[in-house]
């Protein structure tokens, strides 16, 4: 991009390197509102695509927990044998969708009961002598989303009782983590192409601005690079400072929230990202997309002034 | 040295600017090109210093051909001219000091001859002490001064200046053109395009009339020839 024409020195000097950086730092003090503009719409944008990035993340984590923990419940016959029984572990495992199949056998069934009553499970206890519970498969498919499908097969089944998913409920869910997702998409991307329009064109009233300047550069006998960088720098420094304030507001706001929700999310299998790594991760997504958006809008917005 | 041997330009609108110009400027000389307003002077000057290319004809300067040079060599090329204008061109957000040492910093110049060289200049144009003064602070006079300063800051073999005169008062153009004449004195070629007759009846150097794009007169120690 920064090709330099040819009979100039193919090498830029460390120097001038410096003195590109110096002016590009200048210029942002010497164009005072017009760098307050600047920095004020990334800052706007970035509070909003930071803001939206950890919703969407978190909701992601929710649902891939939810979708991990989504198993078939296969109630064996009371009835059945257990040569039988390993013929239906056969045939399930047979089932393209199955990803993993477990044996719980009704002894410990009832154990897994007692715990979830907490006390009060005590009195299940009696039950140890005549257990009225089946053994049970816990089969979980290589797709969440094909539960339903595989549950359907197994239900023709041999031997088997009863089909226990959450019927109703998880076709539900699915349906609106995969509608929350695409909507997120859609929102994440709508807002990033916002920003880039509404930054570029920012900096693009700034260039124009100094569209005589750009003029006079050239004919004072400064190549296009050498009228490029300074701009170039400018829009790296624009960005940065645009995602400074975003990346304070959003760590401040979600070590809130996360101290403020977590606790309530306890006992639960839901759970949201730590604050560390994520606000981390998340405050350099935000410096990186503060830079790309600074520095493409400043790119292109000079393009067309340098072809004198 | 300049030549223009058969030169044309039409705009791209139709107008005829320049109708078939043959001259030659000799190195060290100052010339002043004279003419109506919309005779085609700008034009002449412009292709001078490459902001026009002709639509024929060839245009040598120290020994580049204008009229081939591709757009990505212009700003090298240009790097050995000086050129002045009428609205003086300065950068606003650079101080007096700064415009002038721009046009050493393309060039990659070592700083501290920069430095050493840009005071030079600002002390040849009298605005020394005005250095660290933005373009805002400083009168029509000083402003053209410091655009003057810019354009031999590189040590140029031509200065080419459009009008250097035309938005400034009669006592302020004098002090201009006695820059120029001192510039000419150490053996830069100047061409001059002006509409101040005072001047060119009283600094005598060689004319060049330009009427309906071509050239009508061209004398040495001549007359400005035309009622203001």
């Amino acid at each position: 991009m920064f090709v330099m024409s040819k009979g100039v020195s193919t090498v830029m000097k460390i120097r001038t390197l410096g003195r590109h950086t110096l002016e590009s730092l200048k210029s942002l003090t010497r164009n005072g509102w017009m760098t307050f503009a600047s920095v004020s719409a990334v800052t706007v944008t970035l509070i909003l695509v930071g803001v939206f990035f950890a919703i969407m993340m978190n909701l992601n984590r929710v649902a891939q927990t939810i979708e991990d923990d989504v198993s078939i419940r296969v109630y064996i016959d009371v009835a059945t044998g257990k040569q039988q029984e390993q013929t239906l572990q056969k045939e399930i495992e047979a089932i393209p969708e199955v990803k993993s199949i477990t044996f719980s056998s009704k002894e410990q069934e009832l154990k897994n009961l007692v715990k979830s009553m907490g006390e009060e499970g005590k009195t299940f206890n009696l039950f140890q002598q005549d257990n009225p519970l089946n053994d049970v498969f816990i089969v979980k498919t290589a797709n969440p989303t094909d539960t339903m499908k595989a549950a359907n097969k197994i239900q023709k089944l041999n031997y088997v009782g009863k089909v226990r998913y959450g019927k109703g409920t998880v076709e539900k869910m699915f349906s609106f983590i995969k509608a929350s997702r695409n909507v997120g998409i859609v929102l994440i991307l709508g807002l990033f192409f916002t920003a880039i329009f509404l930054i570029s064109n920012t900096i693009k009233i700034t260039i124009i601005a100094r569209r005589r300047e750009i003029k006079i550069m050239r004919l004072v006998g400064a190549t296009n690079s050498f009228i490029r960088w300074p701009f170039f720098l400018e829009g790296l420094w624009l960005g940065i400072l645009g995602s400074i304030l975003p990346i304070i507001l959003i760590s401040i706001a979600y070590y809130r929230a996360f101290d403020y929700i977590n606790p309530k999310l306890t006992g639960s299998f839901i759970e949201i990202l730590p604050f560390n790594p994520f606000v981390y991760q998340l405050s350099g997504i935000l410096l990186l997309m503060g830079a790309i958006i600074g520095v493409w809008g400043s790119v292109m917005s000079i393009r067309k002034f340098l072809k004198v | 040295m300049i030549e223009m041997q058969g030169v044309y330009k039409q705009y791209p609108n139709g107008v005829n600017a320049i109708n078939g110009i043959n001259v030659r400027i000799n190195q060290g000389e100052f010339v002043y090109v004279v003419g109506p307003s919309g005779a085609g002077k700008s034009t002449f000057i412009k292709m001078m210093y490459r902001e026009e290319v002709p639509t024929s004809g060839t245009i040598t300067m120290n020994g580049v051909n204008l009229a081939k040079l591709k757009t990505k060599k212009v700003p090298i090329f240009r790097r050995n001219l000086g050129v002045v204008f009428q609205d003086f061109k300065l950068l606003p957000t650079l101080t007096v000091y700064e415009n002038v040492a721009f046009a050493l910093e393309v060039i990659e110049a070592q700083p501290k001859f920069i430095q050493k060289r840009v005071m030079e200049v600002l002390d040849l144009v009298g605005l020394k002490n005005k250095a660290r003064m933005f373009p805002s602070e400083l009168s029509g006079g000083e402003q053209q001064r410091v655009s003057i300063a810019r354009s031999i800051v590189n040590s140029p073999r031509v200065v080419i200046a459009d009008e250097p005169t035309g938005n400034l008062d009669p006592d302020t153009s004098w002090e201009i053109v006695k820059i120029f004449e001192e510039i000419n004195a150490r053996g830069t070629t100047v061409v001059m395009a002006t509409h101040n007759k005072d001047i060119v009846n009283t600094l005598k150097h060689r004319v060049i009339a330009i009427e309906g794009g071509k050239i009508v007169r061209d004398e040495q120690r001549g007359e400005y020839g035309y009622e203001n």
